[in-house]
């Protein structure tokens, strides 16, 4: 539906009273949560409202949101104090003095520390890690079916998450035995639930950038052939990067690392069990799972809010997007757009590659997406290969999900075999 | 058929890569660029379209000869 020449663009305030709270918590942590469907027929773009009353613009449909993300007048900049926040644990994280690297800024800066990085994460880099992520994937299971069958385990801490961790940490450079002290603090600087957690999540930051800083100086001394000891030969020491900007950087690298794939390995292990037909197919042909994991990425979109501000005013759709507005671009709407995958709601590791933005799009998509589907084949892989009986411990529905301002995911997966 | 990649745009995502890894591949840094030669090899590998749409900087341009 197209508005007629003569109709001024809407506004954000011209459609105040119909925009519904904002983030809205998933019942199931892999299925759109209660309220999106309402959302989805009003798309491409309506209003929500976040916490603080303030009403943003939300963005749903996949052609829209494709045109919005490389928008360079849609900015990332988390200090500008318009840019929209949607919990107030993350109003105190953005008393810091410095904006996050990558993730946080716009080009040209972002260009730049991009560039740095870049090169470690290209699809021949990670195709050599492959063997260590399968060494990583086959000992954490062989400790974990150490244990009697019938025992309840978490996926989460005893697989799900220490092999992506061990892996980023391996690529950037961190002692093997320091893995463990970042599991918990990364956990608690992505999906830390509650607001009485926000000194938590600050806290956890300020701890890992100080154990970087440290790692920086013992690498100094004695230079190893890591990404971040190329970062210190190439960067740092030609004064391309400052010591606080590098140690920033590896932190955001090393907690992006760790919880997105983590959270992915878990929401992908639960879909597959509710979908036995589909889990059958993949274990009795292992080539299927590359396509698996995109459609598994489409259909939980764990990185579902990607927040933006608008620097300058846009126009489109019928809609003026203007300056200062704070905007949302909903991936999981996106990806459940029916205009772009029929039969949205529904797992189809079938279904033809589509357009899904489960790795955002634009200039910021994801810089591991090579690592993390590198990571979520072979653990995916191994783990139904190695436990054919796994099942839940507990009813579906009892497995706890994560608050809705944060990654998506789970806090704890029991399981048995 | 040209097929260019704008370098300037290029943020290494290495979707083409994948997609049609017969025409387009990373360098040392990480950004992608056309085989040499690809180009001509005949025939429009299948998925290019697709890859050029895919890009999530719409860095890749194709130019089909007579067209443009
Ligand atoms: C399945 C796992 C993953 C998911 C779902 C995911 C999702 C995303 C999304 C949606 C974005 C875009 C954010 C935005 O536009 O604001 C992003 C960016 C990013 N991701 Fe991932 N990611 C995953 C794994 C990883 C891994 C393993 C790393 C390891 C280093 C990583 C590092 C980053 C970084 C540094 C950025 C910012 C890139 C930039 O701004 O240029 N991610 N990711
Ligand atoms: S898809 Fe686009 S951004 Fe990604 S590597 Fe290819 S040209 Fe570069």
């Amino acid at each position: 539906m197209t508005d007629t020449l003569d109709t001024p663009p809407k506004t954000l305030e011209d459609g105040n009273e119909d925009a519904p709270a904002y983030p809205i918590k998933r019942g199931c942590p892999y299925q759109m949560p209660p309220g999106y469907e309402q959302l989805r027929e009003k798309g491409p773009i309506s209003r929500v409202t976040l916490w603080n009353g303030r009403v943003v613009w939300l963005v749903t449909g996949n052609e829209l949101g494709r045109k919005l993300f490389p928008d360079a007048r849609l900015s990332s900049d988390v200090l500008d104090p318009n840019f929209p926040l949607l919990a107030p644990r993350i109003e105190a994280q953005r008393q810091q003095a410095a904006a996050p690297p990558l993730v946080g800024v716009d080009d040209p800066v972002h260009a730049r520390q991009r560039r740095m990085v870049l090169p470690s994460f290209g699809v021949r880099q990670i195709n050599a890690l492959r063997p260590v992520i399968q060494r990583y994937a086959d000992e954490l299971l062989d400790t974990m079916l150490a244990k009697e069958p019938g025992t309840t385990v978490d996926l989460l801490t005893e697989y799900a998450l220490p092999m992506p961790s061990a892996v980023i940490c391996e690529l950037l450079g961190v002692p093997y035995e320091d893995h463990r002290y970042f599991d918990e603090r990364s956990r608690h600087v992505l999906s830390s639930s509650g607001p009485e957690q926000a000194a938590q999540a600050q806290q956890a930051f300020t701890e890992i950038l100080a154990y970087l800083d440290d790692l920086i100086s013992r690498k100094q001394a004695e230079p190893g052939d890591t990404l971040l000891d190329e970062l210190i030969a190439r960067q740092m020491e030609e004064g391309k990067v400052d010591r606080q900007e590098l140690a920033m950087l590896a932190t955001v690298l090393l907690v992006s690392g760790h919880e997105t794939t983590s959270n992915m390995i878990a929401l992908s292990t639960m879909a597959l069990l509710a979908h036995p037909e589909q889990l059958e197919a993949l274990r009795a042909d292992e080539s299927l799972m590359p396509r698996a994991v995109d459609e598994l990425m489409r259909y939980a979109s764990i990185g579902d809010m990607l927040m933006r501000v608008a620097k300058e005013p846009i126009e489109i759709e019928g809609h003026l997007i203007k300056a200062g507005d704070g905007v949302i671009l909903s991936t999981m709407l996106m990806n459940r757009d029916p205009e772009s995958f029929g039969r949205p709601d529904d797992l189809d590791i079938f279904r033809p590659a589509g357009r899904h933005v489960g790795f955002g799009y634009g200039i910021h998509q994801c810089i591991g997406q090579n690592l993390a589907r590198a990571e979520m084949e072979i653990a995916l892989t191994t783990l139904f290969r190695r436990v054919p009986t796994l099942r839940l411990a507990v009813p579906a529905d009892q497995v706890p999900v994560n608050a809705p301002f944060v990654l998506q995911g789970v806090s704890e997966l029991p399981v048995t075999w | 058929m040209r097929i260019s990649i704008d370098t300037d745009r290029c943020i290494g995502s290495a979707q083409c890569a994948v997609a049609v890894p017969s025409v387009f591949e990373q360098d040392e840094d990480g950004f992608s660029t056309v085989i040499p030669g690809s180009e001509n090899a005949g025939d429009e590998p299948p998925g290019l379209r697709e890859a050029v749409r895919a890009c999530p900087v719409q860095a890749i341009t194709l130019t089909d000869a007579g067209e443009a």
